[in-house]
């Protein structure tokens, strides 16, 4: 049996997703990339976006990492699909107050939809880098500056 | 179990009280999550004896005091303790003598040591620097900034699957233009025991001069460097059931005498003006600045410590540890081992081709099990075998038979969880 928290950090849906990463692929259609980098456990990711008039077509990732990390660029490449670039970076910056339990609690997490199953991640400090690498990674490609990120 | 198998555990529990020696370790009575602490990360750091714990205790309770130039009772006190650790590293090591032993903060400060004050001395441009594949960052990257300055060349020893390097291959580096061989004595993230021996008696048939990174070595066997006939060994005290921020660099004293000081601060002059400066005598000249002083008293009461119980004996149990934990982790379906050289340390470095090492070290810290995951600091191996990572389980003079049972159960339910 799995301790409670490591289950709440090891969703089946996580699981899911490591196993069975969403858009993992390189985009061929992609203007935007960028590669992430989190020098402490070597985890790489590559992002590919193709966007429209402001709006995240289609998008894509390659490359890496742990389970948390793998499942957090699968769903967040499921979530950002079809929303605009404005949407998708506010969206980050409530996912991060919610892996570092920032978030409020009376503050509606419906508009992260299954990203909230990543919560469990707030009691995991060291985790955090792993859930976020692809975020940030995806801001990078977004902001279209192409370079290498680092969680450090 | 194998009859083989129960046959090393017997040969363990016959020479070697483990479970006497655990007592003398608090810290290894922690309950983490009502489970037991299982510390399988001691090539990170290993656990304090209270042996060592008291003496650091003491130092500070009845003695502390700056040393070397006090006039009063404590300095005298400080020094002679500071000093007889010293005696105590010469021994350790059989150094010729106590001007061979400089307190470092640890090994990569030994190795920088080493770059700045005989690098710099003596390396020109074209010179080459030979280092291995499997070597930890601490000994790559000083020589890098070296080589930078110098416009010298680093060149690397290539390694093959199971880890050893390849040497035939060190052979072809070989020559006149090597100014320094630099090799790690057993790899941090293999376990691989390096045939410095036979490096040391090539580099010298070239006069080159070979450091030795002996921080995975001094703690798991007898090391002597009068017999390997090493120019320089550094290691690190924590490692060795010592404190943090104390390390010794070894160095012949004629290599020694010949390199100027690596810092620039009181202790290790002679003489001051604001002309020039005389330096100090060795092992003084490279220790500017106030010491460690608890740190090298409390490395010495490690080294009473490890001595106490015999070097032969401890690599001797670490060394059955290891064959019964390479036997067992072999039920653990998809496990992949990192490095199987013949020569073999205390450390298991493995893979799972579809679990990350931060999935692993996650789940087994829920089973109270301490690891390490990650490069090790040492990202040219990772790249050799092609892997972002690994998980390492690593065993000191404490861990059990039945800690390595422990691992063994607590791999099994990880892959459960991942392969449901």
């Amino acid at each position: 049996m799995l301790d409670p928290e490591l289950r709440d950090l090891y969703q089946e849906v996580i699981l899911d997703h490591n196993k069975s990463p969403r858009n993992f692929k390189k985009l061929e259609t992609a203007n935007r990339t960028a590669e992430g980098y989190n020098p402490l456990c070597g985890d790489k990711i590559d992002i590919f976006i193709d966007v429209e008039d402001g709006v995240v077509k289609n998008i894509s990732f390659q490359g890496s990492g742990c389970a948390i990390s793998k499942a957090s660029a699968s769903l967040m490449s499921t979530i950002v699909k079809g929303k605009t670039v404005e949407e998708a970076k506010s969206l980050f910056e409530k996912f991060h107050n919610l892996i570092t339990g920032k978030l409020d609690e009376n503050a509606s997490i419906e508009e992260l939809g299954k990203l909230a199953v990543l919560a469990g991640v707030k009691e995991f400090p060291v985790r955090v880098k792993c859930a976020s690498l692809a975020w940030h990674t995806m801001l990078t490609a977004l902001k279209n500056e192409n370079k290498t990120v680092t969680t450090e | 179990m194998s009859v083989k198998q129960e046959s090393v555990i017997d040969q363990i529990k016959s020479t070697y009280d483990v479970y006497k020696i655990r007592e003398d370790f608090p810290i290894l009575k922690t309950r983490i999550r009502n489970k037991p602490l299982c510390y399988f990360d001691n090539a990170a750091t290993t656990q304090k004896p209270q042996q060592v714990l008291d003496i650091v205790d003491n130092y500070y309770t009845s003695m502390n005091s700056n040393i070397h130039r006090g006039v009063h009772y404590l300095s005298n006190l400080a020094t002679d303790a500071y000093e007889d650790a010293r005696k105590k590293v010469k021994s350790f090591i059989n150094a010729a003598s106590e001007k061979e032993i400089i307190f470092t903060k640890g090994t990569t400060e030994g190795i920088n040591l080493v770059a700045n004050s005989f690098g710099r001395k003596f390396l020109k441009e074209g010179d080459e620097i030979i280092i291995s594949n499997m070597e930890h960052h601490s000994n790559i990257v000083p020589w890098q900034f070296l080589c930078n300055e110098k416009k010298a060349k680093l060149k690397i020893i290539p390694i093959d699957d199971r880890g050893e390097i390849i040497f035939d291959e060190f052979l072809k580096l070989v020559s006149d233009r090597t100014k320094l061989i630099s090799v790690v004595y057993i790899s941090n993230s293999l376990g691989t025991v390096n045939p410095v021996k036979e490096i040391i008696e090539i580099a010298h048939k070239y006069n080159i001069p070979v450091l030795l990174d002996a921080a995975q070595t001094v703690n798991h066997r007898p090391v002597n460097v009068e017999e390997l006939d090493c120019d320089f060994l550094a290691f690190s005290g924590h490692k060795l059931y010592g404190p943090t921020g104390i390390g010794v660099l070894y160095g012949k004293e004629k290599l020694l005498d010949a390199m100027s000081p690596f810092m620039g601060g009181g202790d290790m002059i002679s003489k001051v003006t604001f002309e020039e400066t005389t330096f100090n005598e060795l092992p003084f000249k490279f220790e500017a600045g106030t010491s460690n002083i608890a740190g090298a008293i409390g490395l010495g009461a490690a080294i009473d410590y490890v001595s106490s119980i015999g070097m032969e004996k401890i690599a001797a149990h670490e060394a059955s540890l290891l064959e019964y934990a390479t036997q067992r982790l072999k039920e653990v379906p998809g496990l992949k081992i990192i490095g199987n050289a013949k020569y073999k340390s205390g450390v298991i470095s493995f893979i799972f081709y579809n679990i990350h090492p931060h999935d692993v070290g996650t789940l087994l810290d829920y089973e109270g099990i301490a690891i390490r995951t990650g490069h090790h600091c040492t990202q040219p191996v990772m790249e050799r075998y092609n892997i972002p990572a690994t998980s390492r389980a690593s065993f000191g003079l404490y861990n059990t038979i039945e800690e390595v049972d422990i691992l063994v159960d607590a791999l099994k339910k990880v892959i459960e969880v991942f392969n449901a």
